[in-house]
């Protein structure tokens, strides 16, 4: 399925490039004629949406640094500049903002999608495992840039999360000394989150090009799991997925413009309007909506090492879920008991994520326990016994089966 | 499925039924009253006039303790808000002495205000504000509305009653300024004041308006809740300047955006009515 196209350009001047540096025929084999299974549904646009996302992000990020002075006299009142001043500047920085949560929104859709349909199961293992990377370094990311503006949920957001590593033994205090560049939260941890900030999303361009890469080698995935047999199987990329990935695009978009424009904070925390004090501390610290599953697993453990290493652990676990996952079969299409399961762990992530936005006591530190503990018996427990108990539905022979079959049906 | 979603569901419903009475009486805190401002919604705008009203509030009296800092006197002559003439900001700004520029020699030197200058504040410096109140900063006002929040609903009804409500700012300003109590069971705080919308209710600002502390030009009632409702609207402003610009740009791009998409779907069925899939 890779490889360069055998195409010959007509046009002399095409014909002499390509035949120097093959560029157009990459692009014509990748991008144009490249064979994809003729199933693919929605889910599967998401991959396309993420790839506009990082685009916007990293064009509105480029302009808005401009305007942004990284320094913790400056930074709030630079926001402000940016929302009042800057021609356009409150259209950029609410794309910015708002851009952070629809990347998520998205990228967890594609988590789920590749959970699923088994889309990390052989020979898709390493591109799961560069989306894993992608999705960490999206929130090492995301969590920096939320410090940025400098108000009090930047602040505090800051301190909590990077107090974390104080609690790995002997070194834990010298490490967080490092990361501040000092004795507490101040300017030098603002300018090299900065810089930071700055450098993760084209190391993520990086990773994302890694993973479209070993997508091209495979080929995709689809709903029903199975290979693709024969060209029977697939459509060229485009015209078909081009155009229906760019009217999934403009749908999510839409969306999204939704919030930018009637709702841009909604998504935010008010108490963020008010600039960074460190003499008083808000009565709820909470992270961004994106981190809250991750916020309840950390504050579910009673102890500070035990809660880092169990938050840590839950996406570490991601990297061997293609070993962990028994099953022969991978679209839970076909797997009746598997998708039972898999929805329990949506809606026990969504618990979790609702624990996370509330104060950790009480009824709500019981329900973040129990989520945290289904969380890792679904992927250490319930995942390898499944391959063993369950009874797979009876699976098409190939795609074009599958397809024909609906069409009878 | 239908055993596991049920299990979940009573579980999920026990939790809620547990936790919510207990998360709602946590702050006692009372919900602002809802009031619907005239730059509510998606074509919601600001009302000039209570703006107009609203600066005078803000210049007569909240002014006093008071800052303004990101809003500078030519913003009250731009299009989406007060839009006051330009000659009549002018001479408002020529009333203020701004200093902290020094002169080719080198000395400070103190001047007339211009409409570029930022509204100067009250006090040199947040020592001297705290000392003129009692030890309590008043903090400023350009983002007081978009960092307030006026509801205090369960966490499973809040998102919703914030989708379609938004925060509550403007309406928590409204209610504070003109809902100032007296403390139940006479209890006394030195040098605080009740009231029941502020959070722990004990605040350090004595209640700023009493109702006919300014005279209004346009012959409106200077009630009370009508100096409250105007200078909370007129925050509201100061707090989103580019509101009117934001939901205009923003039903264009909705609508760009949704004649895109509607003929994407169209090439996007032709081409795969012919393919089996």
């Amino acid at each position: 399925m890779s490889g360069h196209s055998t195409y010959e350009f007509k046009n002399p001047i095409a014909r002499w490039v390509d035949q120097r540096l093959p560029i157009l025929s990459v692009v014509r084999g990748q991008l144009v004629d490249f064979p994809t299974p003729r199933n693919l549904n929605y889910w599967w646009t998401f991959g396309g949406i993420l790839a506009t996302m990082l685009v916007i992000q990293i064009m509105t990020g480029i302009v808005l640094v401009m305007h942004f002075t990284p320094h913790t006299s400056m930074a709030f009142d630079s926001v402000e500049h940016i929302m009042r001043d800057v021609n356009w500047g409150w259209l950029l920085r609410w794309m910015h903002a708002n851009g952070a949560s629809f990347f998520f929104i998205a990228v967890y859709i594609h988590i789920f999608r590749g959970l699923y349909y088994g889309s990390y199961k052989s020979p898709r293992e390493i591109l799961w495992m560069i989306g894993v990377i992608i999705f960490i370094a999206m929130m090492a990311t995301a969590f920096m840039g939320y410090v940025l503006p400098w108000g009090q949920m930047s602040y505090w957001g800051a301190v909590v999360i990077t107090n974390l590593f104080s609690a790995v033994p002997v070194v834990g205090d010298y490490i967080v000394q490092w990361l501040w560049g000092g004795f507490s939260v101040a300017n030098p941890t603002l300018q090299r989150f900065f810089s930071l900030h700055y450098l993760l999303p084209f190391v993520l361009a990086a990773l994302v090009f890694l993973h479209v890469w070993a997508l091209h080698v495979t080929g995709n995935n689809n709903p029903d799991g199975i290979e693709v047999k024969s060209e029977q199987d697939t459509l060229p990329f485009h015209p078909y997925y081009t155009m229906k990935d760019l009217f999934a695009i403009l749908v999510f978009l839409m969306v999204y413009a939704a919030f930018v424009f009637y709702s841009p904070w909604y998504l935010g925390h008010s108490i963020n309007f008010a600039p960074a004090n460190p003499l008083s501390t808000p009565a709820h610290i909470v992270p961004e909506w994106y981190f809250l599953p991750f916020y309840a697993m950390l504050r579910a453990i009673p102890d500070k090492l035990g809660g880092v290493i169990v938050m840590f652990s839950s996406l570490i676990i991601l990297f061997f879920l293609p070993w962990l996952d028994t099953s022969k079969v991978k679209s839970l299409k076909y797997r009746p008991l598997a998708r039972q399961f898999f929805w329990l762990l949506v809606i026990v992530c969504l618990v979790l994520g609702i624990a996370g936005a509330q104060p950790a006591q009480g009824a709500w530190l019981l329900v973040a326990r129990l989520a945290t503990a289904w969380y890792f018996i679904h992927f250490l427990v319930i995942l390898p016994l499944l391959g063993f108990i369950e009874k797979p539905k009876p699976i098409p022979a190939s795609i074009s089966e599958a397809v024909l079959g609906k069409a009878k049906a | 499925m239908k055993t596991i979603t049920k299990m979940f569901t009573a579980l999920g419903l026990a939790a809620a039924l547990f936790v919510a009475p207990a998360h709602a009486s946590g702050g006692g805190q009372k919900n602002a009253e809802d009031y619907d401002f005239s730059f509510e919604g998606p074509f919601g705008k600001f009302d000039r006039a209570q703006l107009q009203r609203g600066w005078l509030v803000f210049k007569e009296v909240c002014s006093n303790c008071h800052s303004l800092k990101y809003i500078r006197f030519r913003n009250l002559t731009e299009p989406g808000g007060p839009e006051l003439p330009v000659d009549v900001v002018k001479k408002i700004a020529a009333e203020y002495e701004i200093s902290g520029e020094v002169n080719d020699e080198g000395e400070p030197i103190t001047r007339p205000g211009r409409l570029s200058d930022a509204i100067p504040a009250p006090y040199p410096n947040e020592q001297a504000a705290k000392a003129a109140n009692n030890n309590a900063l008043p903090p400023d006002l350009s983002l007081i509305v978009k960092a307030r929040e006026g509801w205090y609903y369960p966490w499973y009804i809040s998102p919703f009653i914030k989708l379609f409500k938004g925060n509550g700012g403007a309406e928590y300003v409204r209610s504070l300024i003109a809902g100032y109590e007296d403390p139940p069971h006479g209890e006394e705080k030195e040098g605080l004041n009740y009231n029941p919308y502020f959070p722990g209710h004990w605040i350090a600002m004595p209640p700023p308006l009493a109702g006919e502390d300014v005279e209004y030009a346009d012959g409106t009632k200077p009630t009370l809740i009508q100096e409250a409702t105007d200078v909370a609207a007129f925050l509201a402003w100061a707090s989103m300047p580019k509101m009117e610009e934001r939901k205009r740009v923003g039903l264009m791009t909705l609508l760009y955006l949704g004649v895109f998409a509607l003929l994407m779907l169209m090439v996007k069925k032709s081409l795969w009515s012919r393919v089996e899939h």
